[in-house]
């Protein structure tokens, strides 16, 4: 099985240990993962603005860069929406048929990471060891958009180590809504803080999501509060293990006797 | 806030005074909340509710597909019934009917039931420039109209009010127009509502002239159809000499049967009952009892336009439950008075454009954007309204309305975005750079992102130079020149 990972123009530039995370992950499990260089952006900050010609570009480079792949695996269930959902949409426009029959092969080939691991992996125990207590938030996309349901509950819960605690009013939206965030700030920040509030609620130590474009907002709110709740990508969670565990306390140790020592 | 919705400033403004407004988002968070619950409980015990979806959706688009027909077979029976059908283009020629039927019968008053319809075209104002005063008799209806105050939410047009808020319009507004409240009147629901009655007892028992709206039409039999919680409308639909009933053209349902599922699906989603109080049907003039003289006014007022609509026609279905306003995370924030219409919410967001048109005022072209597109909206929708997809198909009619005017800043950056993304080497290559953007973007501040968020720290590499200097961790990652 040829399998590509689509890393998202976000995680591309902002969150690269998330898409490292996916490819340390999935090697664990046997899967080698290619990452066809050619990848830019899914197009979905251009489609929910409105500017669908602008769009077409973006579907173009991605039809191309993802060709001939078995399967495509991203983590984001966002763009894993725009690419199932809208890519059709912005081909149609485009009317360019080739295009339109491109996307329609490809559309159903990609999968968020969640999806992909249960659905065609078949596995909910990754081997991963993570201890810490954390809360899980679904994002929108990938709850509506795509359906995952609790797969990611279910890989979450077969993690050694971790306890998931339950985040209240949790299907409600975290008011990201990608330039939603900037159009309508005060409506999107007054979300953000009920969501901060509910996390804060549960005493975890960290916001587990499937969506770092989500978890960039509510980062930002809770570290705007000072909150010491972290927000952290359900993939780097699945990729971690007692080594790498001990490989992160060994830095944090270190950064703090460097402290110390200042 | 004045009583007229002419002249509200586009959605981030208006929602902003809202937000600002703490027994407002109490009010709202408490009330949707409530709702919320009653409506996912009552759900859960229908094991075919999907299927029940697909029938009500399936019924209105078999409709909306032959409208013509529909309505003219609906012509047909209301007048073999004794009912006279009248045809209006627009709000002004639904109210010039409406104010020519009241000054037949030299009526100075007339009693409403609920409907949105007359509130769209904006009937109680006109009818008001004709002399003649229109009394809203829908509990929360009479709240708002009392209030000198703008409708809120579909079902619960005054959710935005408290108690103790409805006490002092009752005691401060009642007399004027019509039976005072009483001077010992405290602020228990129970005690409000019986002072509303004995007001609107005296109103019902006087007025010539009723006015409703309809939930449904049916075409085969000329019934038109209205569900109700408190039995006020059915006082107006049966105890005037003269009815007159606006119904908008996308209410028609071809045969009887086809009410079935909408009756099962409408007071679950929208009050969270299982079956509504009343239901007043109506088919023409029955000689000796109720109304002698029936007027019905099939509206367009933008139906039409909205029919053509190839993405938005489906907000046509629309049965009014407001369902998709309970669960929205915006409406719940902002409240409905934000969406600067009638119809708020996410269903607002799509039909006013789609009934009022794009490009040509700021307001309307702001709605299809209040909305994170979280989806919420089409998960409760009892006739499946993809109103997620309608607003990303809005927000491209928004902005290919403004293609051939002076570019805004936002869409010189997706121009820059579409070059941007169309070739790997010039994301790349642009990256280089997102370091200092973001640093400088934190320095000088980009004010609607940093308001009340921090930025996150940006990475040393990009996962893409990651990939290459490390072959995809193929290579060790440390130490590794």
């Amino acid at each position: 099985m040829r399998v590509a990972l689509m890393v998202t123009c976000i995680n591309e530039a902002l969150y690269p240990r998330t898409g490292q995370a996916v490819v340390r992950l999935l090697r664990r499990l046997g899967v080698e993962v290619d990452f066809p260089q050619a990848q830019t952006c899914c197009g979905q900050p251009m489609v929910n603005t409105g500017y669908l010609d602008e769009a077409v570009p973006a579907v173009r480079t991605f039809v191309e860069a993802f060709a001939g792949y078995d399967a495509v695996v991203s983590p984001s269930g966002s763009c894993t929406g725009s690419a199932r959902h809208q890519h059709s949409i912005v081909a149609r426009r485009s009317g360019d048929a080739d295009l339109e029959a491109a996307v329609a092969d490809l559309a159903p080939k990609v999968y968020e990471l969640s999806e992909f691991l249960v659905d065609v992996l078949g596995v909910t125990d990754v081997g991963a060891y993570y201890p810490h207590r954390v809360t899980y938030h679904p994002t929108c996309h990938s709850l509506r958009m795509l359906g995952v349901g609790d797969r990611p509950r279910r890989l979450l819960e077969s993690v050694r180590g971790l306890t998931l605690v339950d985040l209240p009013g949790a299907d409600q939206c975290c008011g990201f809504g990608g330039t939603f965030a900037v159009k309508n700030a005060d409506t999107s920040i007054a979300m953000g803080a009920d969501k901060a509030r509910h996390i804060k609620e549960t005493g975890a130590e960290m916001v587990v999501a499937g969506d770092n474009s989500c978890l960039t907002h509510i980062g930002g709110v809770l570290s705007r509060q000072r909150s010491g709740v972290r927000p952290v990508h359900l993939a780097e969670i699945l990729a971690s293990t007692e080594a790498t565990v001990d490989e992160a306390a060994e830095v944090d140790a270190g950064a703090d006797a460097e402290g110390a020592a200042r | 806030m004045s009583a007229t919705f002419v002249g509200m400033p586009a959605f981030p403004e208006a929602a902003r005074e809202a937000l600002a407004d703490s027994q407002l988002r109490y009010n709202l968070a408490h009330a949707t909340g409530t709702i919320r619950d009653k409506r996912a409980k009552v759900v859960a015990e229908v094991d075919d509710w999907e299927d029940l979806r697909v029938a009500g959706a399936a019924v209105k688009e078999t409709a909306l597909r032959d409208l013509e027909r529909h309505l003219v077979r609906l012509e047909e029976t209301l007048t073999a019934n004794g009912a006279t059908v009248h045809w209006a283009r627009d709000a002004a020629e639904a109210n010039a009917i409406v104010a020519a039927i009241a000054k037949d019968h030299a009526a100075e008053e007339v009693v409403k039931v609920k409907s949105m319809v007359t509130q769209e075209i904006g009937l109680n104002e006109a009818l008001a420039e004709e002399g003649i005063a229109a009394w809203e008799t829908d509990l929360a209806e009479l709240i708002v109209q009392l209030g000198d105050d703008l409708p809120s939410h579909i079902l619960v047009p005054a959710i935005h009010r408290n108690r103790a808020e409805i006490r002092e319009i009752f005691m401060s507004k009642m007399a004027a127009a019509g039976r005072p409240a009483p001077d010992d009147l405290s602020d228990e629901p129970a005690v409000l509502a019986a002072a509303a009655r004995e007001h609107l007892r005296e109103k019902f028992l006087r007025a010539k002239v009723g006015v409703s709206g309809a939930n449904f039409a049916v075409a085969e039999s000329g019934t038109l159809v209205v569900v109700e919680s408190e039995g006020n409308g059915r006082m107006c639909l049966t105890l005037p000499e003269v009815l007159v009933s606006v119904v908008g053209i996308e209410k028609v349902v071809s045969r009887w049967e086809e009410l079935d599922p909408l009756l099962r699906l409408l007071p679950r989603s929208s009050t969270g009952e299982r079956m509504n109080p009343y239901t007043s049907t109506w088919s023409g003039v029955t000689p000796g009892d109720g109304p002698q003289e029936v007027h019905v006014v099939l509206l367009d007022n933008g139906r039409t336009r909205a029919l053509a609509d190839e993405v938005g026609r489906q907000a046509l279905r629309c049965i009014r439950c407001s369902a998709c306003l309970n669960v929205c995370p915006v409406y719940e924030r902002t409240g409905g008075h934000a969406y600067g219409s009638v119809y708020p919410g996410p269903i607002g967001a799509i039909l006013n454009p789609l009934l009022k048109g794009v490009g040509h005022d700021d307001q309307v072209d702001s709605l299809p954007y209040a909305s994170s597109l979280c989806g919420a909206c089409f998960e409760v929708c009892p006739v499946r309204i993809d109103i997620p997809a309608v607003l990303v198909d809005q927000r491209a009619q928004v902005v290919d309305a403004h293609r051939n005017g002076v570019p805004k800043p936002e869409a010189a950056a997706m121009k820059g975005a579409a070059y941007v993304f169309g070739r790997s080497s010039r994301l790349a290559g642009l990256e280089r750079l997102t370091g200092i953007g973001l640093g400088l973007a934190r320095r000088v501040g980009i004010a609607a992102w940093t308001g009340a968020r921090d930025l996150p720290d940006t990475p040393k590499e990009s996962f893409r130079a990651w990939w290459r200097r490390t072959d995809g961790g193929r290579r060790k990652e440390h130490g590794d020149d």
